[in-house]
């Protein structure tokens, strides 16, 4: 694990030795001890202990931008990468629209983190305590005569940011991460956990939640695809919700691409419906400060159904106006911004109460392979996967075979007639975000699959 | 590449118990230049070392990667990898057994004419700025960008059965796009969607895909996309552009051919496959002219290598012959477990950092007797032609597929007569490959690369491989997808729908949900 002393000092050599050659400049150094033990057919299968880290050089040469990343932090690689990105600079057309470096001063809130997002127990888990968590889905998987499959994960990522100006930020924090998908002969039930302390994920409960959904989806049937009532666990809501994650930053905006273009102000939404950015949200994982090192603010962008604001970075601000709201992605140019750390709010509701609600509907426990199909109108296909319900007269009846779906999700967001409690969900196709279970009216199906 | 340090990875984990190690020494330098409205917004220079150590001990396996080549970070990676694989081996249904594989010895580099980082860096960034200019002259055109990227891997595999391969790999991308539109945008690329087209090869293939060339053309079939009606719901006859056929050979035949996961190890993830063992020989998974291969041993193509990370010679295996499913995607371990004596050589791993996961080669459609796509056309009294992929989505078990594209042709009387927008179809998999009647012949055959495939935990994104040519499905059923009739007026695509966001996901790994998977 790289210490904050060392990454300072590669920070600063990096930036002595450009001297006046360049305008400014950045440097970034993250690194990630990643350990993985997965398993399937209830034996493990992959055991792998990885560690990487990527210095990149971000230079500035009299408005011309260019990046150079090594895995080397020798004084001799470093001094070569940066006279690589001073090299490949001055090949590039001048660019007026180039940014100045953030400056310390800048920074008007406290540096320091409010809280640590480091659980030393996960960054000393070895091998043989991943082993015994593995053999404890296991354990529940033979007892219910159920094959496992899955992960249990663990993470160190550290992250420094300096730059010419004299800025320089440091975070560690640790993440566990644990999958579990078990199967009987006809059906499978799927639960995943994730989170910065080892408390915030208890394998045990998830295989017996994947457990019960395998267990309750056995023997399933066909129904006949079209619209339906829906009740989405978290994790389907998080991966579709996930692709308007574009739409909500200022660059988008700009670029006039955003599908809530000249919306601002307006409804959009249900408006039982409201997304926040919050870096700083007990629930949440990741750094505090962004890819400039700004400082990440909580930024509101729905609320109550209304479009409030995009998430911005100095670069689009400059176009849009308003002030950044430290979402930078790197390279500004390429990336814009990025809401990394979103809310979606809650409502009264739980789970048993939204079926109990229910006279005719499914219940999604994760979907698959969703895909824009029209962006215009944020058009998604996707597939239902590992414990899909139908619900009857208030009770989940029996498990049935999976659909494929062809929904909007602004549509879908319009039609939310039940919310939950917020939970840190995790699905596949985004990283984990804040957000509730939702019961929806009218969502569509397009047609079934044999499993 | 200090081979010592690799020989001495071995004799540590020989040391410390392991029945079996690998080590793969891997040095990766790549540059990619990226504009997007006439601006560079990213040049950039990356370069990597490392070395991954896989052991076997007592039958399990263990994995490491060592950041430091030094003895002491060789001696680390390795103690971490075999106390990995003494864990693996406490949770064991029986102990990982390897098909047999006589060691080799041999040096390799994959076929290139002209070196892309012998090119100036000037040059790449003029020639793209160049064909956006040519773009940007068509009226309605609204955004443009360009995508050049070459990635040069040196890779050194050494076994304790004593192999001792090193293969030097050349990939290059190339791409542009245009977008157009009022309300609405809608975007056209060349010569393949999110990013454009990638081969094992040198500057030669960016030269050959000519984009000032075909620039004009792509703005111009962008602004009449965006005028363009919706693409009617309908059962007809689908001609796929080879474009967009590679992916779905991708989908709905590489995936479902690779053996871990038809052994469930990739249950939780990627998902399972319909072609269980008990469809081997038996299973009739297409029409009797479709016949599809895994071959590693094509010049250029993107999934082209002499060896394996098994340390398996590259090989041509049949997958679908004559319509009937006869083979899979094989490790030394898959391939003991299923019966066979050898492994096909389809273990590779994302560089040093993974470990080797069985992937596709070129996983191919074989040519037809069809001719050109021109006479496929017109051999077609009614249908519709598909080209260039804009979505795609398949079920775990890949029965139940969607695919979209950028754009459609209606045929009608052996003539294009229309374009439209927003075309998708949609079939299950042995439906969809039993209804092919025709397959254009080798003038239209063409090895696409798809650069992301995305498969494994933690998740791993490699290049892939497909020739095909373009081919016609009978009774497909087409416009599924269809967008509601309120649209946000003002409304426009998301970054998405170019190959610019395809590249920033390529770029920062944020999660593999970007590629094919």
């Amino acid at each position: 694990m790289i210490t904050e002393a060392k990454c300072k000092k590669i920070i600063d050599l990096a930036i002595a030795h450009a001297g006046d050659r360049v305008t400014d400049m950045l440097v970034t150094i993250f690194e990630q001890d990643q350990a993985t033990s997965r398993f399937a057919n209830n034996e493990m299968t992959q055991n792998v202990d990885t560690s990487t880290i990527t210095v990149t050089i971000t230079i500035n040469a009299r408005g011309r931008t260019s990046f150079y990343s090594t895995d080397n932090t020798s004084t001799r690689a470093i001094k070569r990468a940066v006279d690589k990105a001073i090299e490949i600079a001055s090949a590039l057309p001048h660019d007026s629209t180039t940014l100045k470096v953030l400056k310390p001063c800048n920074l008007t809130e406290d540096v320091t983190p409010k809280f640590s997002r480091y659980d030393p127990r996960i960054a000393a888990l070895g091998p043989d305590e991943r082993l015994a968590r593995v053999k404890s889905v296991v354990g529940v998987a033979r007892r219910g005569r159920f094959s496992a499959a899955g992960i249990f994960a663990t993470y160190l990522n550290t992250y420094a940011i300096g730059n010419s100006a004299g800025l320089f930020r440091f975070d560690q924090q640790t993440n566990v991460e644990c999958s579990i998908t078990m199967l009987s002969a006809s059906s499978s039930g799927w639960q995943k956990g994730f989170g910065c302390s080892l408390d915030a994920v208890d394998p045990v409960a998830l295989a017996e939640g994947a457990a019960s959904r395998a267990r309750k989806s056995r023997n399933p049937v066909y129904v006949r695809p079209g619209e339906y009532t829906v009740i989405l666990e978290p994790s389907a809501v998080l991966d579709l919700v996930c692709f308007l994650y574009d739409d909500f930053t200022g660059t988008e905006h700009w670029y006039e691409t955003s599908s809530f273009l000249k919306k601002i102000g307006k409804s959009v939404l249900g408006d039982n419906i409201t997304i926040t950015d919050d870096a700083n949200h007990p629930l949440q994982t990741g750094f505090l400060f962004d890819d400039e090192g700004m400082n990440r603010k909580t930024v509101t962008i729905v609320k109550d159904g209304v479009l409030k604001t995009p998430v911005k970075s100095r670069r689009s601000v400059k176009y849009l106006g308003g002030s950044p709201t430290g979402h930078g992605a790197a390279p500004s140019a390429a990336e814009g911004e990025f809401p990394m750390n979103i809310v979606v709010s809650g409502g009264e509701s739980s789970l048993e109460e939204m079926i109990a609600s229910t006279k005719r509907g499914i219940l999604l426990t994760r979907v698959w392979y969703v895909r824009d199909v029209d962006p215009n109108t944020k058009l998604l296909t996707g597939m239902t996967r590992d414990g899909t319900f139908l619900v009857e007269n208030g009770k989940v009846t029996r498990g049935i075979k999976n659909l494929r779906f062809n929904q909007s999700v602004i549509e879908m967001l319009k039609n939310v007639v039940e919310i939950g409690q917020p939970a840190l969900a995790a699905g596949e196709e985004t990283f984990p975000a804040v957000v509730p279970p939702m019961k929806i009216e009218g969502f569509k199906f397009s047609s079934r699959t044999k499993a | 590449m200090n081979k010592q340090l690799a020989l001495y990875a071995l004799d540590v984990a020989k040391s410390l118990g392991a029945s079996y190690a690998d080590a793969r020494l891997i040095k990766t330098v790549s540059e990619t230049v990226e504009t997007r409205d006439l601006f560079v917004v990213y040049a950039a220079e990356n370069e990597n070392i490392g070395l991954g150590i896989r052991v076997m001990v007592r039958g399990g396996w263990g994995f490491a990667t060592a950041r430091h080549l030094t003895a002491q970070g060789i001696v680390f990676a390795v103690t971490k990898a075999v106390e990995a694989a003494k864990a693996s081996s406490r949770l064991l249904n029986g102990r990982v057994k390897l098909a047999p594989e006589k060691p080799h010895q041999a040096v390799w580099q994959s076929p290139f004419n002209i070196d892309p980082f012998k090119i100036s860096t000037n040059d790449k960034v003029s020639l793209l700025l160049e064909a956006e200019k040519l773009m940007r002259k068509t009226r309605g055109v609204k955004q443009t960008s360009g995508l050049l990227t070459f990635t040069r891997e040196k890779k050194l595999f050494v076994s304790t059965e004593g192999s001792d391969i090193l293969q030097t790999f050349l990939t290059s991308g190339c791409g542009i796009d245009a977008q157009a539109g009022v309300d609405e945008h809608y975007v056209r690329s060349w010569p393949n969607s999110f990013g454009g087209q990638y081969e094992s090869a040198g500057w030669e293939m960016v030269k050959r895909w000519d984009l000032l060339g075909n620039a004009q053309r792509v703005a111009e079939e962008a602004v009449m996309v965006s005028k363009a009606r919706q693409c009617p719901e309908m059962v007809t006859d689908v001609i796929l552009g080879a474009s967009q056929l590679a992916l779905q050979i991708h989908e709905s035949t590489g995936h479902p051919t690779e053996l871990d996961r038809v052994f469930g190890e990739e249950e939780n993830y990627a998902g399972a496959s319909f072609l269980t063992p008990d469809n081997l020989n038996v299973l009739q998974y297409g029409s009797k002219i479709v016949n599809l291969t895994a071959d590693a041993t094509v010049p250029n193509a993107l999934g082209t290598f002499a060896y394996d990370d098994d340390g398996v010679s590259g090989q041509r295996v049949e997958l679908v012959k004559n319509g009937l499913f006869v083979g899979y995607l094989t490790s030394r371990e898959t391939a003991h477990e299923l019966g066979l004596p050898r492994s096909g050589g389809m273990m590779r791993a994302t560089g040093p950092g993974f470990t080797p996961l069985v992937r596709m080669t070129n996983v191919s459609l074989e040519p037809g007797d069809a001719g050109t796509l021109a006479d496929l056309v017109a051999d077609t009294k009614k249908g519709i032609l598909l080209d260039s992929n804009y979505s795609w989505s398949i079920d775990d078990r890949r029965h139940n597929f969607q695919f979209g594209t950028e754009i459609g042709w209606l045929i009608k009387n052996g003539k294009l007569s229309e374009p439209v927008r927003n075309p998708s179809y949609w079939g299950i998999t042995t439906n969809f490959w039993n209804s092919c009647d025709a397959i254009c012949g080798p003038s239209e055959h063409v090895f696409w690369g798809i650069p992301t495939c995305a498969k494994g935990q933690p998740c791993q994104a490699i290049g892939t491989g497909h020739g095909a040519a373009p081919a016609r499905f009978k009774n497909t059923k087409v416009g599924v997808a269809k967008p509601a009739e309120d649209k946000p007026k003002g409304g426009a695509h998301s970054k998405s729908r170019s190959g610019h966001h395809h590249a920033k996901l390529a770029r920062h790994h944020r999660h593999c949900a970007g590629g094919s998977k």
